[in-house]
């Protein structure tokens, strides 16, 4: 239970703690005993981070890059050769017929709309419990679009910043949560799904689908407030698609447990 | 999870952070690599003022941010002021405007069953109404080809209300005949030729060539006395003279619809002067067949919903369901 609050408490921008000591288990503390014994200087870390990188093979973001690029291109050819396998966009599809909805769509969508949407229903219980399975903001990573633009993008942005050209301002980890309850906000009152107007995710997965629109032009700037400002900062600062799956991620049992014996 | 080997990066790519970042939360901002800068980090951060300094100026511009990124997504309320697109010709059983642009959840579903291909997705120029289903009657009408108002079964949120069951219990809007002056009945003329000419590239179902699969309407060349195009490809006109013939669509008596649509009639003007002219009845539902086929330069007959009537679309189609439709 503590895990879980602690979760949503980084998820809604709390800077994570450094555990207590009574809460580190003996194992942990003898590591921490010897970690503080032995002197490493910076220098001597990335050094070491460099080694490991060298000698990865990366295995896990192929795996992630390879799903994520073969969802889309599901979505795609499911379209264009007419197979219908995976009918929609990612806001809502059918996949072999069974109804799913993108759960932070179809939120914006019955608050603007004020009503519950039976036909929704359905998608959005298949979704939620396929991430609870999948761990919840996996799908950041494992399918949505612009995280993959977003790391190109974001490896362009390490190699400029290494020679100056870009800046990272960063912003605080609770501007997200405070955006996100807006867009909340902005639908009930509005009567519109204001955040869809904005967000990339949806915008590149419908023109992937349908054909290039104009809505790219806002990717791209994006982007180049990524590139040259800020890391990742739609991401980090302000995508409520991230929270709402971080919730659902916070139920779920795939976690990242870190244990020293 | 699995993610612990994807983030690659050299750790001490983040050069300028360190004269930005308040807290070193970020583990990879805490390793430098240069090491001018990494005295300078070291003295920068040590004192108490320049942290609080940092730490206010990354909440001026968290604020900044929240206000910009909220700034932007208002501008959806300022569609680009072209007319067309703040009256978009929606798909048949979309609910009243308002209504649809909120319960739409923009997923195309629509778009993929159309078998002419009708439906499109707008575009960020329509503001709010990006990603939304639209038609866009002049290159390509709903003429009903699928038969069983595909776009309305595949809508997953009832953006399209799934209470209708037949073509002609939609109202899509409503034809008007907007420009007499062009219109080739009007002056007594007749047409050869194709409707829209060569390039035209929209579909359009002829039953008696194949009542499953629409032609280009470029193969389909015409030839009469005096124009009555929009009355021959009116799909609803076509249904009721089936109809009348005892021939009903699939055997199925319902799928009949009860009135005209769109017909000739012999108009006297006051001077006395006599011509043909088309003359929309009640059943038309809108579906734009008519503007779409109408060979003048610009349409002479064009789907709009608030000319003739100073009504909005949808509320025809709520009037004119009989099954009595809860919209509002
Ligand atoms: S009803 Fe019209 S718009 Fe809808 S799928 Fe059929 S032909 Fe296309
Ligand atoms: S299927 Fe329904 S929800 Fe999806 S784009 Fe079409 S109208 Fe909108
Ligand atoms: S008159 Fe025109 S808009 Fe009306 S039903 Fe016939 S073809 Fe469609």
């Amino acid at each position: 239970m503590n895990n879980i609050l602690e979760s949503l408490a980084q998820l809604f921008g709390r800077t994570p703690r450094k555990p207590r000591k009574d809460e580190l288990s003996p194992a942990a503390q003898k590591m921490y005993f010897y970690k503080k014994g032995q002197k490493v200087t910076k220098q001597q870390l990335i050094d070491l981070h460099d080694e490991h990188h060298k000698n990865s093979k990366n295995k896990w973001r192929k795996r992630r890059w390879i799903t994520l690029i073969a969802v889309n291109l599901l979505f795609l050819v499911s379209f264009s050769l007419d197979i219908q396998l995976l009918e929609g966009a990612l806001t809502a599809s059918r996949f072999m017929g069974f109804h799913m909805a993108d759960l932070n769509s179809a939120l914006q969508v019955m608050l603007a709309h004020k009503t519950v949407l039976i036909n929704l229903i359905i998608g959005v219980v298949t979704v939620f419990i396929m991430w609870i399975l999948l761990g919840g903001r996996t799908f950041c990573s494992w399918v949505c679009p612009y995280h993959l633009v977003a790391e190109w993008a974001e490896t362009l942005h390490l190699w400029l910043a290494k020679r100056g050209l870009a800046k990272n301002y960063t912003f605080h980890r609770g501007v997200r949560t405070v955006i996100y309850v807006i867009f909340a906000l902005l639908a009930i009152v509005t009567g519109y799904t204001v955040f869809e107007f904005i967000s990339p995710t949806g915008i590149l997965s419908r023109a992937l689908i349908y054909g290039p629109t104009m809505a790219l032009v806002w990717v791209a700037l994006l982007l180049i407030f990524e590139i040259f400002l800020s890391r990742r900062a739609w991401c980090r600062y302000v995508c409520p698609i991230g929270i709402t799956y971080g919730i659902v991620g916070v139920l779920s049992h795939t976690s990242c447990d870190l244990r020293y014996d | 999870m699995s993610e612990s080997n994807s983030n690659n990066e050299p750790l001490a790519s983040e050069k300028p952070l360190a004269k930005e970042k308040p807290l070193a939360r970020d583990k990879s901002s805490a390793s430098q690599k240069q090491p001018d800068v990494k005295k300078k980090s070291k003295t920068i951060t040590r004192g108490p003022g320049r942290r609080a300094q940092q730490a206010r100026r990354q909440f001026l511009r968290s604020v900044a941010l929240t206000v910009g990124v909220s700034s932007i997504s208002l501008l959806g309320f300022i569609p680009l002021p072209s007319d067309a697109k703040r009256h978009r010709l929606r798909p048949p059983g979309a609910l009243l405007e308002e209504d649809y642009l909120s319960s739409c959840i923009k997923c195309g579903q629509c778009v993929q069953v159309c078998p002419v291909n009708a439906v499109k997705l707008d575009d960020i120029d329509s503001g709010f109404g990006l990603g939304v289903a639209y038609i866009d009657a002049r290159e390509q009408a709903c003429d009903f080809s699928c038969d069983g108002l595909q776009c309305v079964l595949a809508c997953t949120t009832g953006s399209l209300t799934h209470t209708l069951d037949y073509t002609h219990d939609t109202r899509m809007g409503f034809a008007i005949f907007d420009k007499p002056k062009l219109c080739l009945a009007v002056a007594g003329k007749g047409f050869k030729g194709l409707a829209r000419g060569p390039d035209y590239e929209g579909l359009l179902r002829y039953e008696e060539i194949d009542r499953w699969n629409p032609i280009p309407l470029n193969e389909y060349p015409y030839d009469v006395e005096i124009c009555d195009l929009c009355v021959q490809a009116c799909p609803i006109e076509q249904r009721y003279n089936q109809c009348k013939e005892g021939k009903y669509p699939s055997g199925d008596k319902n799928q009949c619809t009860p009135e005209h649509a769109i017909g000739l009639e012999l108009i006297e003007e006051k001077n006395g002067v006599r011509h043909m002219r088309p003359v929309i009845y009640d059943g038309c539902v809108g579906c734009g067949v008519c503007e779409m086929i109408c060979p003048t330069k610009e349409p002479s007959i064009i789907i709009d919903y608030d000319k003739l009537t100073k009504r909005p679309l949808s509320e025809h189609y709520i009037i004119k369901s009989k099954k009595g439709i809860t919209n509002e």
